[in-house]
């Protein structure tokens, strides 16, 4: 297992160069110099200086998969809450239906959640999300949690090493949104499993060694079950 | 304004009927309450509050002026609660609205019925000067079940409360008299269902609200129904034995922490 | 500012025992709230703050939108047991005032460019006061900021000096507030030095006020050291690998 040094940033830390490395995600440039902006994990490959931050809102990429609550229907188009700075707009052209105009409460309403890709995020920062794609629909069923949009890579895990042990061990299905919210469903005791396992990971987030831990704990379960 | 996903709700009625609820907990059962006193060195009184990540700091300030017209010889009681937007993203800057206003009021009543604070003896000079009693309550942290926190820290401020006597060269400080605190329990109801301590989520789907104060000798000392929902004659009654029954405990640990 | 019949010094030693150049005791701890994106709660000798951040979210009203960056949206607020003599809830103009301040001197500092339309809101609360509350509050909250994970170029932070009995001291304490002849609370980008808050009254020669506001820049920086290793502090302790 490699042991990466984790080295934890502050804002206004120096960091380095603009002579010899490329200002990446989390930093800015002030005189030539490179600066941490964010409270995060130092990321310096060879090009770039990236810090990753450890908490903070969802900042959307396009083509990431997120789990958006429905805000408002509007004549032809929702407003879709992805935990972003801004609501994401979803037009009746982006979804599998064939939409009237002002009939769009008969397809999402306030409150539906959806698996939705982000389209589009432009120069001012508006949002575009869409269904038109093969896994993106209505949201049935299961429960739904959040996290802090950082910890969803040690949730998915290296490859999905985290998530397809939990979903072994729980015969649960999971998605798990870029933006921090996950979904669930399964067992009731499935689904307990699965969100008590996903607080213990982002509780441990930083340590080294997590992936093993638990998996020793979810097959411990599985055994006491038995 | 935060939106509660239509599944977080489906999945809690669901769990519901099945007898069980999404942090685990009995439908009678509280979350893990903290209580500290002193936390406050300017008041008079003070006590911060947690049940579960729900956090209330209330502070008693004592002053002295006149009374009532009413009650010439009695002190003065007035409770606020402030909805600051520190505790959590819907709660907005401004004048209190209904909701801080209600919280204030029943949280006040459960105080003043109880004749928790002996008002008789607070009197300084008849018909001239009382002692008057500002409670203070400071909502920090928004998780589920504002009533019970705020009444709670309230009665814990109260309970290590010194009548600032000294200040006004009226004698050496001395406790605040008291008699048995009430204490307070709240449920709401969601599909039919009745819990009490309701947590965020729960609140949230809440259809309607009961608050039931009761005293050691195991009588009720005031009530409240909140939100526009509706509960059988039935339903109240469960409520008014689960309160009672964690009432007790309650008021166990609230002795505890202030050193009783 | 009333020069009465209050000693202020005594054998060189302040009321509280302190020397000239000498700080209060300062606690730091971030990430206390739960609802709150980011949070800090601070004490500094009696004074007890907590800050809470909340965004970047859409600025509502719309009409105080900025089309090309972020507002900040302070809010200073003392408890009504906060202070010996019960104060009324609610703002009253001075808290008014203290709020704009903060938020001009966090506005400095905060990336805003990134966050068009928004509004960053930033709740600072008194709960326990003892002078300094405003350099308290702007310390919390730039530590709730980077508890949010709000981008900024540095990490304000803010301390105050004055004078008493014709001493320029650091860090007026309580009576020495009410009983000084001069406060001067500043608040500075550490990394480079700059001022982004500045307030001073009573009375200074030109001297004075050099002797001061050295003095407060100076405290600023002990004040910065603490904010950084509370930072740090919630993620020291990392596992290691067995």
């Amino acid at each position: 297992m490699t042991q990466e040094k984790r080295e934890i940033v502050i804002p206004s830390q120096l960091l380095g160069d603009v002579k010899n490395k490329k200002a990446g995600r989390g930093t800015f440039v002030e005189n030539g110099k490179i600066y941490a902006e964010i409270l995060g994990i130092l990321n310096s490959n060879s090009q770039y200086i990236n810090v990753v931050a450890l908490k903070g809102r969802y900042d959307p990429s396009e083509n990431d998969f997120v789990i958006g609550i429905v805000e408002d229907a509007m004549a032809s188009s929702w407003l879709v809450d992805i935990n972003a700075a801004y609501p994401a707009l979803l037009h009746v052209n982006e979804v599998p239906w064939d939409v009237d105009f002002g009939e769009t409460e008969r397809y999402l309403n306030y409150g539906d959640c959806i698996m939705a890709k982000v389209l589009q995020v432009d120069q001012e920062k508006k949002l575009q999300v869409t269904l038109k794609d093969r896994n993106l629909y209505k949201i049935k069923g299961g429960q739904l949690i959040d996290v802090e949009p950082s910890k969803v890579p040690r949730i998915i895990g290296k490859k999905g090493s985290m998530i397809s042990l939990l979903k072994k061990y729980t015969k649960c299905r999971i998605f798990v949104g870029q933006n921090g919210r996950i979904w669930i469903e399964g067992s009731e005791d499935g689904v307990k499993k699965v969100i008590d396992t996903i607080n213990k990971i982002e509780n441990e987030a930083l340590s080294y060694g997590l992936t093993n831990k638990i998996e020793e704990l979810l097959k411990k379960d599985a055994k006491d079950v038995h | 304004m935060t939106i509660t996903p239509s599944i977080k709700r489906d999945y809690l009625v669901k769990l519901a009927e099945n007898g069980k609820r999404a942090d685990g907990r009995k439908f009678d059962e509280f979350r893990n309450i903290e209580i500290k006193t002193g936390v406050i060195s300017k008041a008079e009184g003070s006590a911060r509050v947690k049940i579960g990540n729900t956090q209330v700091i209330t502070g008693i300030k004592m002053d002295v002026g006149e009374p009532y017209s009413d009650s010439p010889d009695s002190g003065v009681m007035a409770t606020a609660a402030e909805l600051i937007p520190l505790a959590s993203p819907d709660f907005e800057a401004g004048p209190p609205r209904e909701d801080a206003i209600e919280l204030a009021r029943v949280v006040d009543r459960g105080i003043r019925e109880s004749e928790l604070i002996e008002v008789d003896k607070l009197c300084i000079e008849p018909g001239e000067k009382v002692w008057i009693i500002f409670i203070d309550i400071h909502i920090l942290d928004f998780d589920g079940n504002l009533f019970d926190a705020a009444s709670l820290a309230s009665l814990a401020a109260l309970l290590t409360t010194k009548v600032p006597a000294e200040r006004f060269e009226l004698g050496d400080d001395y406790p605040l008299p008291l008699k048995e605190p009430p204490i307070s329990c709240t449920s709401v109801k969601y599909n039919g269902v009745v819990v009490m301590d309701p947590s965020l989520d729960e609140e949230e789907i809440a259809e309607a609200r009961l608050t039931v104060a009761t005293d050691k000798n195991g009588d009720i000392r005031a009530m409240q129904k909140g939100l526009n929902g509706s509960f059988s004659t039935d339903e109240i009654k469960k409520v008014i034995k689960s309160s009672l029954d964690n009432g007790r405990n309650i008021q166990e640990l609230l002795y505890k922490s202030v050193g009783k | 500012m009333n020069d009465t019949e209050v000693k202020l010094f005594e054998n060189g030693k302040r009321l509280d025992d302190r020397k000239p150049d000498e700080m209060r005791e300062i606690k730091i701890e971030m990430g206390v709230l739960h609802r709150a994106e980011g949070s800090c709660y601070l004490e500094w000798g009696d004074n007890k703050v907590i800050a809470a951040v909340y965004g970047p979210r859409e600025a509502i009203p719309r009409h105080t939108q900025n089309p090309l960056r972020a507002i900040v949206k302070a809010k200073y607020n003392m408890a009504a047991f906060s202070v010996g003599d019960r104060k009324r809830p609610g703002p009253d103009r001075r808290s008014r005032e203290i709020s704009k301040v903060i938020s001009e001197a966090l506005e400095n500092v905060i990336l805003l460019e990134n966050f068009p339309r928004t509004s960053i809101d930033v709740n600072i609360e008194v709960l326990d006061a003892e002078a300094g509350t405003r350099c308290a509050g702007l310390t919390a909250a730039a530590v709730a900021l980077v508890d949010a994970g709000i981008p900024m170029k540095d990490i304000p932070v803010a301390c105050a000096a004055g004078k008493i009995e014709d001493q320029v001291v650091l860090d007026l304490g309580k009576d020495e507030d009410n009983y000084g002849s001069a406060d001067l609370p500043v608040a500075i980008s550490p990394r480079t030095g700059e001022i982004l808050l500045l307030q001073m009254d009573g009375h200074l020669t030109v001297e004075e006020f050099d002797k001061a506001l050295d003095l407060a820049i100076k405290g600023c920086h002990i004040v910065s050291d603490i904010q950084k290793k509370a930072i740090m502090e919630k993620y020291q302790s990392i596992p290691e690998e067995k």
